[in-house]
């Protein structure tokens, strides 16, 4: 798998075990006389790769997917799925199914020394389909998504094709591909290049990928034990068991347990990984708890990013566009949101709805994303591993006052958990009216509990799913409105069981918002007004207007 | 009765423990801690109230 969470610089080779194995197959493209025009080819199988496939498959756009390997390996990597990312995963068909095999929770609780000294609630909010976050591995992820790739035509999923060169041109890119039967060569209209933090694509186009590599090691270990610690984030600075440095445990599926231990930049990485001392670190911690390592890891982290996300008809998403540090759970989710930013816009572009110009706001908005998370990722980075004694002093003194004033624990920072970013988009219509509640212009809609007309129970975001929407409370008759926009009524369409609704998006009769195919809100208004709509929704396709 | 604010005053509080850990990037124990007593008198001019003063020192002091 060529997409990783938590791969940072890893230090050790893992010698992955198959979690599920799948086969090469011979393609007819490889037997072609002529070489063969793709419209979309997606290189690298993990989480976001896997996501911009399901993603462009179910809007009817041909999508061939490679990966250089043949296997779901083992390893947990990514863990945390975060609120927004299980949205999209709704609308590509295997949220409740993660939903389901996942282990949610909302709670962090944050201890100095062995005192708690800060706890928060990451969803304090009622009536939302999806939970704050699960906690999964990013092997049961990966499979239903591969599941869901299988029920889809239009995705080609080719195993043991590995890129080995890219050749770009105006209007399309030439690869080369390797294979167990030899290199052919394939033609792309556009390439997602979603090959992870050591992308190849990146390599070939020469590429710099450039950040800030901390010098800090992390141990990450998942272990099996049967424990019965609560279901909820927990992360120590300077606890006795591991005296000096930070610790981090995560639940998942399964009695596996998540271990972050920080080492410190001079930790030895062959030494550190020796099974007995790993035992000894965990023992020290777990205390007489009967525990078996399943995975072990040692990693530095960087947070970087490519300084252009499009190149003429390559497109980079996830870990090969941006990397952050893990603490924040800012990796695999947002390259899933950099997905299905991507999909919409591309699909637009490939069937002739939209200019080329499309693609460059979806480089704009993921961008601020990538800029927001790398931001949060080295604050967090610079309160848990202090650059020097003066900076270690200052993150010291706002941990001992934390137990005695509030603004020392809301200081604290062991990770700001991943929320989606607001975008600050041209695809946005300026308010002209003044909005309250919780939606936000350029941010997804929030989720409400609905009835819908057949009286079946329902989540606003499910029911606003997939293409342009415009949701409306009801005020006399809807004017006549441009094709291509789906209408939803609030009170007939979906009806607001409990409230929620009209509270989150502040709705008064007549109002009408413009969601986008991704949920994210495009332009609203107090009054319906066909030719508004029609410019927001020109606006939010990229076509002056 | 206590005069001193201790609950969060900035709307950003990362934003707040950045810019002091990034003013004191680079620098020695000893010269941090030079930064620190100055800043201090500075802030403690600005607040301009012996009792808030002496309420924040006691705090300090008090393990």
């Amino acid at each position: 798998m060529a997409t990783s969470a938590q791969d940072g610089t890893q230090d050790a080779v893992n010698v992955r075990k198959a979690v599920h194995q799948f086969g090469y197959r011979r393609s007819a493209d490889q037997d072609a006389r002529n070489i063969v025009r793709r419209p979309v080819v997606v290189v690298g199988a993990g989480p976001v790769g896997l996501a911009a496939a399901i993603d462009l498959g179910q809007r009817g756009v041909a999508v061939v997917l490679i990966d250089d390997a043949d296997r779901i390996g083992e390893g947990s990597r990514g863990i945390c799925w975060s609120k927004r990312t299980l949205e999209i995963c709704d609308r590509l068909g295997v949220g409740e199914k993660l939903v389901a095999q996942g282990v949610t929770w909302k709670l962090g609780k944050v201890f100095s020394g062995d005192d708690l000294v800060f706890a928060f609630d990451l969803l304090p909010e009622e009536g939302h389909k999806m939970p704050a976050f699960i906690n999964l591995q990013q092997y049961y992820l990966e499979k239903a998504l591969c599941d869901r790739v299988a029920e889809i035509d239009a995705i080609d999923l080719r195993w043991k094709n590995k890129l080995s060169g890219i050749e770009p041109h105006n209007d399309h890119v030439r690869l080369t591909i390797d294979t167990p039967d030899g290199p052919y060569a394939l033609e792309a209209s556009w390439l997602i290049a979603a090959d992870g933090a050591r992308s190849t694509a990146r390599d070939l186009l020469g590429l710099t990928f450039s950040g800030v590599t901390f010098e800090d090691k992390f141990l990450i270990a998942d272990i099996k034990m049967a424990a019965d610690f609560p279901t909820e984030r927990r992360f120590w600075f300077d606890p006795s068991f591991h005296a000096g440095q930070s610790a981090l445990m995560h639940r998942q599926p399964d009695n596996v347990w998540r271990i972050d231990l920080q080492l410190g930049p001079e930790a030895d990485v062959v030494e550190e990984q020796k099974p007995e001392r790993v035992t000894a670190r965990l023992k020290r911690m777990l205390g007489d708890l009967a525990f078996t390592i399943e995975w072990i890891s040692i990693y530095r982290f960087n947070c970087r990013r490519l300084d252009r996300f499009v190149h003429g008809r390559v497109v980079f998403v996830g870990d090969a566009a941006h990397q952050v540090s893990p603490f924040g759970a800012r990796g695999a989710n947002s390259g899933i949101q950099d997905a299905e930013n991507l999909a919409w816009k591309l699909a637009a572009v490939i069937k002739g709805e939209a200019g080329a110009s499309l693609i460059d706001t979806y480089e704009r908005e993921r961008i601020q994303a990538a800029d927001e998370n790398i931001a949060h990722s080295t604050r967090s980075t610079d309160f848990i591993a202090p650059h020097s004694p003066a900076e270690r002093a200052l993150r010291n003194a706002v941990l001992a006052l934390a137990p005695k004033v509030d603004f020392a624990r809301r200081m604290i920072n062991s990770g700001r958990l991943s929320v989606a970013t607001v975008y600050d988009t041209p695809l946005s219509t300026p308010d002209e009216s003044a909005f309250g509640g919780g939606a936000k212009l350029g941010a997804p809609l929030p989720d409400a509990p609905v009835r819908k007309r057949d009286g079946d129970d329902s989540h606003l975001l499910q029911e606003i799913a997939g293409e342009f929407t415009l949701l409306y409370v009801k005020n006399g008759a809807l004017p006549e409105l441009p094709d291509g926009i789906r209408t939803a009524c609030i009170g007939e369409d979906v009806i607001d069981t409990t409230g929620a609704l009209a509270q989150r998006l502040d709705a008064t009769p007549g109002a009408a918002y413009l969601l986008r195919p991704d949920q994210h809100l495009a332009a609203r208004w107090r009054h319906v007004d066909a030719a508004k709509v029609a410019a927001a929704r020109n606006r939010a396709m990229g076509r002056a207007g | 009765m206590t005069k001193l604010i201790t609950q969060l005053q900035f709307v950003d509080p990362d934003a707040a423990y950045v810019t002091l850990v990034e003013a004191r990037r680079g620098l020695s124990v000893e010269a941090a801690a030079e930064l620190d007593t100055k800043l201090v008198l500075l802030l403690a001019n600005h607040i301009g109230d012996i009792d808030v003063l002496r309420e924040a020192i006691a705090l300090a002091k008090g393990g």
